[in-house]
């Protein structure tokens, strides 16, 4: 886009607003950064599907607001075939795609948007495909949706059939993320037209609860409500992004009135949040777990009773005070306990020090010095890590283990803790992306994820638990699975790949006159169901 | 004097030669992958990251993709964004005006304020406003930008909500962008306490901005006003009855000015550095966040481009003080 037609678009946007003048309910919102674009796609971040696949777009499922459980969206109902290869989604009808300056739609959203919002992703010869030069659909490929799906057919305008490759109880999952949000082919058609092709991801077109209005880099993000909206309206008026990277200066726009919600406090401001009248906070155990991987395949850490020792080791209530002030609890299993499957049976390994140093001598580990690595950035899951380093260096210091604290930068720390016989254990963690089991154990601890270009940092290959997610992933009965993935969680505790830290808290304060704010346990940001009482 | 400036563009061309080999270099020498940042924790397959490399070209040698750089900066394109896709000149200039607003506010403020403390600082030698006032430069220089805005908005927007806390205008306000320049298009928009909201946005964080030059310009009108005061042809004023007044406004000023021109022209480079920390506490759109935000994702087009027109501009700058040095003192004359 050329930055004549960036003022153009501004430009008529405000002959738009001219016409609407600032309404009573304008919500302000205090996001962290500015988004990478608006088309959800090709993008990885949340703070862009904040801005463009949960404002703007819908998909043809979706997770209940607060929950992983899925809902009808775009798509009325569905049914799954008995071998679960097939599924077909029957589509809403009457559903009216947003309308701007330069495109009104003359039809309803039907099944050419969807096969058209698959198949640009999927076929590299697709027109759509590379609609700007260098972009690429990383969730479609990191999900594996490429060689998931065989075929998408249209059987009529209002039902669209996926047949896959093999059963995969997570599809309906996957098909709720962003990156799968529903695009409009005959927006498309008319850009491609125009010459435009590149206004797809700066003047996104939609059917979500807010048209996009206009964008500011770096600054400002304006929607309006959408009146025609399939689902229930939105209560504000207008949606306001105030694009606000530093936490403290968030804090002090929230406490000024300049917004009225904010993601990501600093965890050192919560005290002072919770103390202030005016403010509300709002908190939700996040999808999340930070932990430690031993490499599994470089002794002594090879044998699971030296694991388990060093684990025993570990004063981990102290730790998650330490690091998480607080904002946190203590992980047991590889997976948070607000999950399904999440196996509550299980103990954790009890902090003995004394018990820990018994099991290292009679494992013949004598005088050993270890790397521990500390990533260099925060992240929801781990606030700290260079504190939580430390922390673990002075309880393996009691029971005879040196520690040595390795850091590299963000982007070399993911690739060295994946390069194989890397030395020591490495902190990490995991945020979900669509609510299932499989999104953890799988990507983070099957054989299949071990090789280069997995996330498997344990590096930990077991049969026995790789073939149970394998059965888990194929079955279409969910009492099955839950099964499943309790038995896996066993097999991961007797085993323990990693020692798994906490599940951190999300938080979100809020002015005290918003309402209806419904957190997500996946960390999204979405405004549909919030209003202002005065 | 044509020659002169002839000359000095000359100059010029090695010099963004060079520029373009330290900001390609730079990026590239951070350790750091922006295919592997894009992947995330989620990681990137062997397979995959060949592709999207062999895609950006990244695959290639180093000088290969140096040269090509070169050659398409040649044909004026400057590359696109990794991140937005978008040409990172459209994102330069749509950025570029609130950076030079801020910019220009500060070093108006820092001029302003920082040549009468240095002047009277001069006269009063060693008085208590000597002191204070050079004390306060001292420290003003020192000062960590972070924490300084920090504190001016706790205590201005939180305590005292005088100012708002960030950004460039009320949310309120909502007008196509013209000039780039908010006060300006404040102005135009014609809407009630736009231009007043503009203004009061800009309280904060030219303060913040201005702090470092006007401590360097208050120091350095001190030192030229005391070297002037010691010439003769001052004491010849003096002795010839004159008042102090003019003894010091006419004689003295005019000539102390010539190397705090030259200062205050020098405070461009430091006013960039300045605008990246004071940029992201005010999330104030400009270049310097831009700047940051594509260092820290290895944006490498946007880096290496970005940094090249940066000190174009600090250098075309440069150039314009060179030529008011010339003009303002009798002494240089360009041959």
């Amino acid at each position: 886009m050329s930055f004549f037609s960036t003022r153009m678009l501004a430009a008529s946007a405000f002959a738009l607003m001219a016409a609407a003048p600032l309404h009573a309910k304008t919500f302000v919102y205090c996001s962290e950064g500015s988004p990478e674009g608006f088309d959800p796609a090709p993008y990885t971040a949340g703070t862009t599907f904040d801005a463009s696949g949960h404002a703007v777009y819908n998909r043809l499922v979706q997770f209940k607001p607060g929950t992983t459980e899925i809902e009808p969206a775009l798509a009325e109902s569905w049914e799954v075939s008995e071998d679960g290869l097939t599924y077909t989604f029957h589509l809403r009808q009457g559903v009216k795609f947003h309308s701007n300056d330069k495109f009104t739609p003359s039809r309803d959203f039907n099944a050419d948007d969807v096969i058209f919002t698959f198949e640009r992703q999927a076929k590299a010869d697709h027109p759509w495909h590379e609609y700007i030069p260098g972009i690429t659909y990383e969730y479609y490929s990191s999900m594996e949706m490429d060689k998931l799906i065989k075929s998408i057919e249209k059987v009529d305008d209002h039902t669209v059939k996926f047949t896959l490759n093999q059963p995969e109880a997570p599809f309906l999952a996957n098909v709720a993320m962003p990156f799968v949000s529903i695009v409009s082919k005959e927006y498309a058609d008319a850009l491609e037209t125009a010459g435009t092709k590149e206004d797809l991801n700066n003047a996104p077109i939609g059917t979500g609860p807010f048209k996009f209005v206009a964008y500011q880099k770096d600054a400002v993000i304006r929607y309006q409500k959408n009146a025609d909206y399939w689902g229930e309206a939105p209560k504000i008026d207008d949606l306001v992004f105030a694009i606000t990277p530093d936490a403290s200066v968030r804090l002090q726009k929230l406490k000024a009135g300049e917004c009225h919600l904010m993601p990501y406090p600093a965890p050192a401001d919560l005290a002072e949040i919770k103390a202030d009248p005016n403010l509300k906070l709002d908190e939700q155990a996040g999808l999340n777990v930070g932990y430690l991987a031993y490499n599994t395949t470089v002794a002594p850490f090879d044998k699971p009773e030296v694991r388990k020792a060093l684990n025993m080791a570990m004063d981990k209530k102290a730790l998650v005070e330490a690091v998480y002030q607080g904002s946190a609890e203590v992980a047991k299993n590889p997976i948070p306990p607000t999950m399904w499957s999440y196996n509550n049976a299980i103990e954790d390994d009890k902090y003995d020090p004394e018990a820990a140093k018994k099991m290292l001598e009679d494992a013949g580990v004598k005088d050993l010095t270890m790397e521990v690595w500390a990533m260099p950035v925060q992240r929801p899951y781990m606030p700290n890590a260079r504190r939580a380093a430390e922390m673990i260096q002075s309880d393996f210091a009691k029971v005879g283990v040196k520690v040595e604290i390795i850091s590299y930068e963000w982007g070399e720390y993911l690739k060295k803790s994946m390069e194989e016989g890397r030395k020591g254990a490495v902190i990490l963690g995991w945020t979900g992306d669509n609510g299932d089991p499989d999104n953890f154990l799988s990507v983070l601890l099957s054989c299949a994820a071990a090789t280069p270009g997995g996330a498997n940092r344990a590096f930990w290959c077991n049969q026995g638990f790789s073939d149970l997610l394998a059965k888990a992933k194929a079955s279409s009965d969910h009492d099955e699975r839950v099964k499943l993935y309790e038995e896996a969680q066993v097999i991961f505790k007797q085993e323990a790949p990693w020692a798994t830290l906490a599940h951190s808290t999300q938080y979100v304060p809020m002015a005290k006159n918003v309402t209806g704010f419904v957190q997500s346990p996946l960390g999204d940001y979405t405004f549909e169901s919030v209003d202002l009482t005065e | 004097m044509l020659r002169f400036i002839l000359k000095k563009l000359l100059y010029l061309v090695p010099t963004m030669i060079g520029i373009t080999l330290v900001a390609f270099g730079f990026i590239r020498l951070l350790p750091g992958d922006p295919v592997l940042l894009m992947a995330g924790e989620r990681g990137v397959s062997p397979e995959r990251y060949a592709q999207i490399a062999a895609q950006l070209g990244y695959d290639k040698p180093v000088w290969q993709q140096y040269f090509h750089y070169l050659g398409n900066l040649l044909q004026g394109d400057l590359g696109n964004s990794l991140v937005t896709k978008k040409p990172v000149l459209a994102e330069f200039l749509a950025l570029f005006p609130a950076t030079v607003e801020l910019g220009l506010v500060a070093i108006v403020l820092a001029t302003l304020i920082g040549v009468p403390v240095g002047v009277i600082a001069a006269i009063k030698r060693g008085s208590w406003f000597d002191q204070i006032s050079m004390t306060g430069a001292l420290i003003g220089f020192s000062m960590p930008i972070f924490w300084w805005g920090l504190l001016l908005i706790i205590l201005f927007s939180g305590v005292l909500g005088w100012t708002p806390v960030s950004g460039r205008i009320s949310l309120m306000y909502f007008f196509p962008s013209v000039t780039g320049f908010m006060l300006i298009d404040s102005l135009l928009s014609g809407q009630e306490g736009a231009f007043a909201s503009a203004l009061s946005h800009l309280i904060l964080p030219s303060i913040v901005l201005a702090t470092i030059p006007l401590a360097v310009i208050a120091r350095q009108t001190r030192s030229a006003m005391l070297e002037v005061m010691g010439e003769d042809y001052v004491r010849t004023a003096k002795a010839k009855g004159l008042s102090p007044r003019r003894v010091i406004g006419v004689h003295a000023l005019r000539n102390a000015m010539i190397p705090v021109i030259t200062t205050i022209g020098l405070q461009i480079g430091v006013l960039m550095a300045g605008a990246i920390l004071t940029e992201t506490i005010f999330s104030w759109p400009g270049i310097g966040k831009w700047m940051i935000d594509s260092i820290s994702r290895r944006d490498y087009p946007v880096v290496q481009s970005g940094l090249l027109l940066i000190a174009a501009i600090v250098m075309i700058v440069n150039l314009i003080v060179d030529l008011t040095y010339g003009l303002i003192n009798p002494r240089i004359r360009h041959k």
